[in-house]
């Protein structure tokens, strides 16, 4: 027997938090695109769209309590529910990081860029299509197809990892070439680093996607939840 | 954070949902049991083989939807069902050991031992004294009776609220204070185990909320297993929770019984799941 009316609510919540992811990746393609072009209107256009992400995301965790208040959910409703407020935040936060890299980039104004790093935009569609993967592990019930994906996600956070290593000992190379670029170069620095920080937080979802198909609490240091508990 | 995920799908998650979804606990705990008990009412089979171990000074919530047969499995603790024509019980129950059903038990003494609590509030037509004061009496207690009545006026959170009526009537009071005076009444003889058979649903928030501080309060002494409706209830005030369920054949089987991490959060039982989400029932 289906709870319609919470099955419904939850549909609206899922529908609500694709909106929002759908937002964030619009926001980091434009702000990686904006950086390598030098357009300085588009990234001050992520910029300023960022609020929109930030209202989005408060109207889903007041949606989710609202939800919480009315229903008064249990089992794998209420991880849902509670899943949907941590992932709606973590896309936030990815949001701020698409921010991060509009704002190096209106900081490194007009000066010429440095030489092209394409890991960059490499690492960014890696870490969009990792946030896209775990928005759809969220949406799975099924914990076999759930832990499926994010394990596929956990790999490529590795690969994000290892282009980041690259994209930094690059960046060294390009000042030691060239000590006048040390500055462009901290802000490509800066900007590789955002990126890097929305594959965590991707990866932070994928996790939540498995405790909302299974109950199980992953992520962060076993040692410290085992003296938690 | 690289290899959390790996490690879960390695072993963490099958460790999860494989273990048993029906608790056992080591026999020195167990105050109560049944094995294998069913019950029929007639030619009627109303729960069917039901294994339950009650850990001692622990609340257990009984759960399921209505019809399921928690009261029956609750009546069966204190032979309440041997007050119903028609009721035959199979299986074991045992309290402390000893068989419940056998020939040489009195049931009158089981009820002393295990007492119960109804769903509503059924004070005697007497004085609140002599409600609290009937159970020693029975038993044939004279001395210091007006100690074991304030002593359990006072274990039924009562005493302040009616030390100065004490000769008025049982039913002059509210409903949320009738409940408790039948918990004092209950107390008065010392049991060792209170059945709670829905003792919160026909009192307003505050009264509930009396007997769910006055239930947690009790549990340091006395085992209580309460029937509830509300699972918040549940959540709230039990340590383990069993789940009852009646298939199409409107026969009532135990389907999951853990704690209430397990019950509520992420349960074993599918059927579990669907009734504690609200998708059956």
């Amino acid at each position: 027997m289906p709870n319609e009316q919470l099955d419904s609510e939850l549909a609206h919540l899922e529908s609500e938090i694709l909106l929002l992811e759908g937002m964030v990746e619009t926001a980091i393609f434009k702000a990686i695109r904006a950086l390598r072009a030098r357009d300085l209107k588009a990234s001050q256009e992520v910029i300023n769209d960022d609020d929109r992400i930030d209202d989005l995301e408060n109207k889903i965790q007041i949606d989710c309590v609202e939800q919480i208040r009315r229903q008064a959910p249990l089992a794998a409703d209420l991880r849902r529910i509670i899943g949907m407020m941590f992932i709606a935040n973590e896309l936030e936060r990815i949001g701020d990081y698409a921010e991060g890299i509009a704002k190096v980039s209106i900081n490194m104004g007009h000066e010429p860029p440095l030489k092209e790093i394409d890991d960059i935009p490499r690492m960014g569609d890696l870490a969009v299509s990792m946030m896209k993967r775990s928005i759809e592990a969220m949406a799975h019930t099924d914990p076999d197809t759930a832990s499926s994906i994010a394990l596929g996600i956990e790999n490529d956070d590795d690969e994000v990892d290892r282009l980041y290593a690259k994209v930094q000992a690059d960046i060294l190379e390009l000042v030691r070439e060239d000590r006048y670029a040390a500055e462009r170069a901290t802000y490509l620095l800066w900007a590789a680093h955002n990126v890097e920080r929305i594959a965590d937080r991707a990866t932070n979802i994928a996790e939540r996607a498995i405790y909302i198909a299974t109950g199980i609490m992953v992520g962060g240091s076993k040692d410290a939840v085992a003296a938690l508990e | 954070m690289t290899t959390v995920i790996s490690d879960l799908a390695r072993d963490s998650r099958a460790a999860g949902v494989m273990s048993e979804a029906i608790i056992r606990f080591d026999d020195e705990e167990v105050v109560l049991e049944t094995e294998d008990t069913s019950v029929y009412y007639g030619s009627t089979l109303a729960i069917e083989k039901v294994s339950i171990q009650i850990p001692r000074n622990k609340i257990i919530s009984l759960i399921g939807p209505s019809g399921c047969g928690k009261s029956t499995v609750l009546r069966c603790f204190n032979r309440m069902n041997d007050l119903i024509p028609g009721a035959r019980v199979t299986g074991r129950v045992t309290y402390a050991g000893v068989d419940v059903y056998s020939d040489d038990v009195d049931p009158t003494d089981i009820r002393f031992r295990i007492g119960m609590v109804f769903q509503r509030p059924n004070p005697f037509p007497k004085s609140i004294y002599d409600n609290v004061a009937f159970g020693p009496r029975v038993n044939g207690m004279t001395e210091d009776l007006d100690g074991t009545v304030e002593e359990s006026l006072r274990r039924a959170a009562l005493w302040d609220e009616v030390k100065d009526r004490l000769d008025e009537s049982g039913l002059g009071i509210s409903g949320g204070q009738q409940q408790r005076l039948c918990i004092a009444r209950a107390l008065a003889v010392d049991p060792d185990v209170l059945l709670m058979d829905e003792p919160a649903s026909a009192l307003d928030p505050i009264s509930t909320q009396a007997i769910e501080d006055l239930v947690r309060k009790l549990s340091e002494e006395v085992t209580i297993i309460i029937v509830t409706h509300n699972m918040q209830q549940a959540t709230r005030i039990s340590d383990y929770s069993a789940v009852m369920m009646v298939g199409e054949d409107r026969v009532g089987h135990l389907v999951e019984y853990g704690t209430n991490d397990q019950v509520f959060g992420n349960p074993i039982d599918p059927r579990t799941e669907a009734y504690v989400t609200g998708r059956i029932g």
